[in-house]
C-alpha cells in the first residue's frame, strides 16, 4: 500500500506526541477505538482561561494512518477554541491526509477523540462549577 | 560486505529466483522454444525431454516418481484440481470433506465452492500450537468421507503438521488424502510415501524457482483418479489441458534438484539464522509473544507478535525489511489474521504480529541488522502507544470498557 506524502510525514515526524496531567482540571482526556480492532487513540487537551486550546498531546495504538490522523488532529487543534475544536470534521482530515477509503475510520477515531477530551474537559469542568460554562 | 536495502525476509511470499535457475531456463526462452506436444521434429522432442527430466528432478524431491507429477500453472490451481477434481470424480461414494481452519485459501476457498455444489466440508480447528490433531481427524471421518486435505506446513506461521500420522489415520478409512505441500518441500523432509499422500500441492516460486508453475502429485499406485478441470488438448494424461510452460517446469525441475541436494546443508543454516533473530529480539525487546509451536516449525520462519504495536505501524518503521503482518490493516477486510484467530491469539495480539521468513540468500549481517532496526523501531513506537503507557503504569487493558468497532 502507498501512503501519501503527508501521511508518511506525520508517521515520521509525529507532532505532540506525550502525555498531559489527567488530573489537571483543565485538562481534557479522551481514549477512543478499541486494542481488538486495532486502534487506540489517545488525545489529550488543556485549555486556558480565554477558552483556547494551548497545548494538545496524543499516543496512538494503530496504523500509520491512525498516527497521522491524530497527529494532524493535535496539531489543528492547538491554538482554536473548544468549539472550534468541536467542530473539526474527519472528511477535512481525509482531505488533508490523502487517505484511501479503507483508512477513513481512522479520520473517524481522531474526530472522536477531539471530541471525547473536549467533553471530559466540559465534565471536569462542570464538576468544579468550572470558570467558562460559556457554551 | 555493506548490506544492500531493502532487505528481503518474506520468503513464504515468495523467493527470489536463484541465478542457478535462471540460466537453466534461459535456453527454454531463446533458442529451445519448441512446443513439448509437438512430435513431429526436433524442438518438440527437447522441449518434451526438458518437461521429462524435470518431472524427475521435482518427483525425487518428494519421492515420488516423475509418472505421478502433473504439471499446473501453480498451487492455487494445483490445490483447486485436487480438491474439485477428486470431488468431481469420486461423488458417488460421498459427499463430505475434511480440512482445516488454517488452510490456505487456494484451499478453503475451494472448499466453500463445494459446499455451494452440495457437499459437506468440515474445517478442522486446531491446537493453540497451530497444529492439526491426528484424532480430530480421526473423529471428524464418516462414512461419507471422500477426501480429506491438510498442509505440510503454514504459510503464515510456519507450523508443521503431523502429515504422516493424518496420512495413517486417513488411510485406514479409505479416503483420499491430499496435502497442500508449498510451504515444507524443499525447506524440511517430506515423502509421499510416507505421509501416504494420493494428492500433493507444489510450486516453484516458493522454493527459489519462477512464478506461474506449479505441480499436482497424483499417485499412481495404487492409482487415484480425478476429474480434469480444464479441458483441452489432453496434455497431461488428460489431467491438466494447455501447452507446457517449458521454460518455468525446466526452472521448477532444477530448483528442486538444487533444494534435494542441498536441504542437509540449507536446513540447519536457516534454523540458525531464525533462532540468532529470535533470540536478538527477544532479548532486547519485552512482552514479544511467538505463535505457533516453536518445535514443530519450518526452520526459517518467526511469526512473533510485539505488544502495544500494530502491525501495519511497525511494517511502516521497517520499511528497509520487507517482511508481512497479520494485522488487519494490511488487509481489505479489516479482520486480523484468521490462521492467528483459529489459534486461538487473541485480536489484540493477531494485530501486532510480524511474519519474518527467512531464505536462501539471508545473511547473518542482514539478521543483525534486522535485529538493531526492530529493537529501535520498537522503542520508538511503543513510546507513542497508550496501551504501552497503561501497561507500564500497571493498568489492565482487559479491565477497560472498550467501544466496539
Ligand atoms: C500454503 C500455500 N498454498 C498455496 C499457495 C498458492 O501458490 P501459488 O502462488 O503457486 O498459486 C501458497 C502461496 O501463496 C501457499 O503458501
Amino acid at each position: 500500500m502507498a501512503y501519501s506524502e503527508k501521511v508518511l510525514d506525520h508517521y515520521e515526524n509525529p507532532r505532540n506526541v506525550g502525555s498531559l496531567d489527567v488530573n489537571d482540571p483543565n485538562v481534557g482526556t479522551g481514549l477512543v477505538g478499541a486494542p481488538a480492532c486495532g486502534d487506540v487513540m489517545k488525545l489529550q487537551l488543556r485549555v486556558n482561561d480565554q477558552g483556547v486550546i494551548e497545548d494538545a498531546k496524543f499516543k496512538t495504538f494503530g496504523c500509520g494512518s491512525a498516527i497521522a490522523s491524530s497527529s494532524l488532529a493535535t496539531e489543528w487543534i492547538k491554538g482554536m477554541t473548544v468549539d472550534q475544536a468541536m467542530a473539526v470534521k474527519n472528511t477535512q482530515i481525509v482531505e488533508e491526509l490523502n487517505l484511501p477509503p479503507v483508512k477513513i475510520h481512522c479520520s473517524v477515531l481522531a474526530e472522536d477523540a477531539i471530541k471525547s477530551a473536549i467533553e471530559d474537559y466540559k465534565k471536569k469542568q462542570g464538576a468544579r462549577g468550572g470558570k467558562d460554562q460559556v457554551a | 560486505m555493506a548490506i544492500k536495502l531493502p532487505i528481503y525476509m518474506d520468503n513464504h511470499a515468495t523467493t527470489p529466483l536463484d541465478p542457478r535457475v535462471l540460466d537453466a531456463m534461459l535456453p527454454y526462452l531463446r533458442d529451445n522454444f519448441g512446443n513439448a506436444a509437438s512430435r513431429s521434429h526436433a524442438f518438440g522432442w527437447a522441449a518434451e525431454k526438458a518437461s521429462e527430466d524435470a518431472r524427475e528432478q521435482v518427483a525425487a524431491l518428494i519421492g515420488a516418481s516423475g509418472k505421478e507429477i502433473v504439471w499446473t500453472s501453480g498451487a492455487t490451481e494445483s490445490d483447486n484440481l485436487a480438491l474439485k477434481g477428486a470431488a468431481e470424480f469420486h461423488k458417488d461414494k460421498g459427499n463430505h470433506i475434511v480440512t482445516a481452519q488454517t488452510e490456505h485459501k487456494a484451499v478453503l476457498d475451494t472448499c466453500k465452492r463445494l459446499e455451494k455444489e452440495g457437499f459437506q466440508v468440515t474445517y478442522l480447528p486446531v491446537a493453540e500450537d497451530g497444529r492439526v490433531r491426528p484424532e480430530a481427524v480421526a473423529a471428524a471421518l464418516t462414512d461419507k468421507t471422500i477426501l480429506v486435505s491438510v498442509m505440510l506446513a503454514n504459510n503464515e506461521i510456519g507450523t508443521v503438521n503431523p502429515v504422516n500420522e493424518i496420512g495413517a489415520v486417513v488411510k485406514a478409512r479409505g479416503c483420499l488424502f491430499h496435502i497442500d505441500a508449498v510451504q515444507g518441500v524443499g525447506k524440511i523432509p517430506f515423502d509421499v510415501n510416507a505421509a501416504r499422500a494420493d494428492l500433493v500441492s507444489l510450486s516453484a516460486h516458493k522454493m527459489y524457482g519462477p512464478k506461474g508453475v506449479g505441480a499436482l502429485y497424483v499417485r499412481r499406485k495404487p492409482r487415484v483418479r480425478i476429474s480434469a478441470q480444464i479441458d483441452g488438448g489432453g496434455h497431461e494424461r488428460g489431467m491438466r489441458s494447455g501447452t507446457l510452460n517449458v521454460p518455468g517446469i525446466v526452472g521448477f525441475g532444477v530448483a528442486a534438484e538444487i533444494c534435494r541436494r542441498e536441504l542437509s546443508v540449507e536446513g540447519p543454516r536457516m534454523l540458525a539464522l531464525r533462532e540468532r533473530l529470535r533470540q536478538g529480539l527477544q532479548s532486547q525487546i519485552s512482552d514479544t509473544f511467538v505463535n505457533g509451536s516453536m518445535e514443530h516449525r519450518l526452520p526459517g520462519n518467526l511469526n512473533i507478535s510485539f505488544a502495544f504495536i500494530e502491525g501495519e505501524a511497525m511494517l511502516m518503521a521497517l520499511k528497509d525489511v520487507a517482511v508481512s503482518s497479520g494485522s488487519a490493516c494490511t488487509s481489505a477486510s479489516l479482520e486480523p489474521s484468521y490462521v492467528l484467530r483459529a489459534l486461538g491469539v487473541e485480536e489484540e495480539m493477531a494485530h501486532t504480529s510480524i511474519r519474518f521468513g527467512i531464505g536462501r540468500f539471508n545473511t547473518e549481517e542482514e539478521v543483525d541488522f534486522v535485529i538493531d532496526l526492530v529493537a529501535r523501531k520498537v522503542k520508538k513506537l511503543r513510546e507513542m502507544s497508550p496501551l504501552y503507557e497503561m501497561a507500564q503504569a500497571g493498568i489492565d487493558i482487559k479491565s477497560i470498557q472498550w467501544a466496539a468497532h
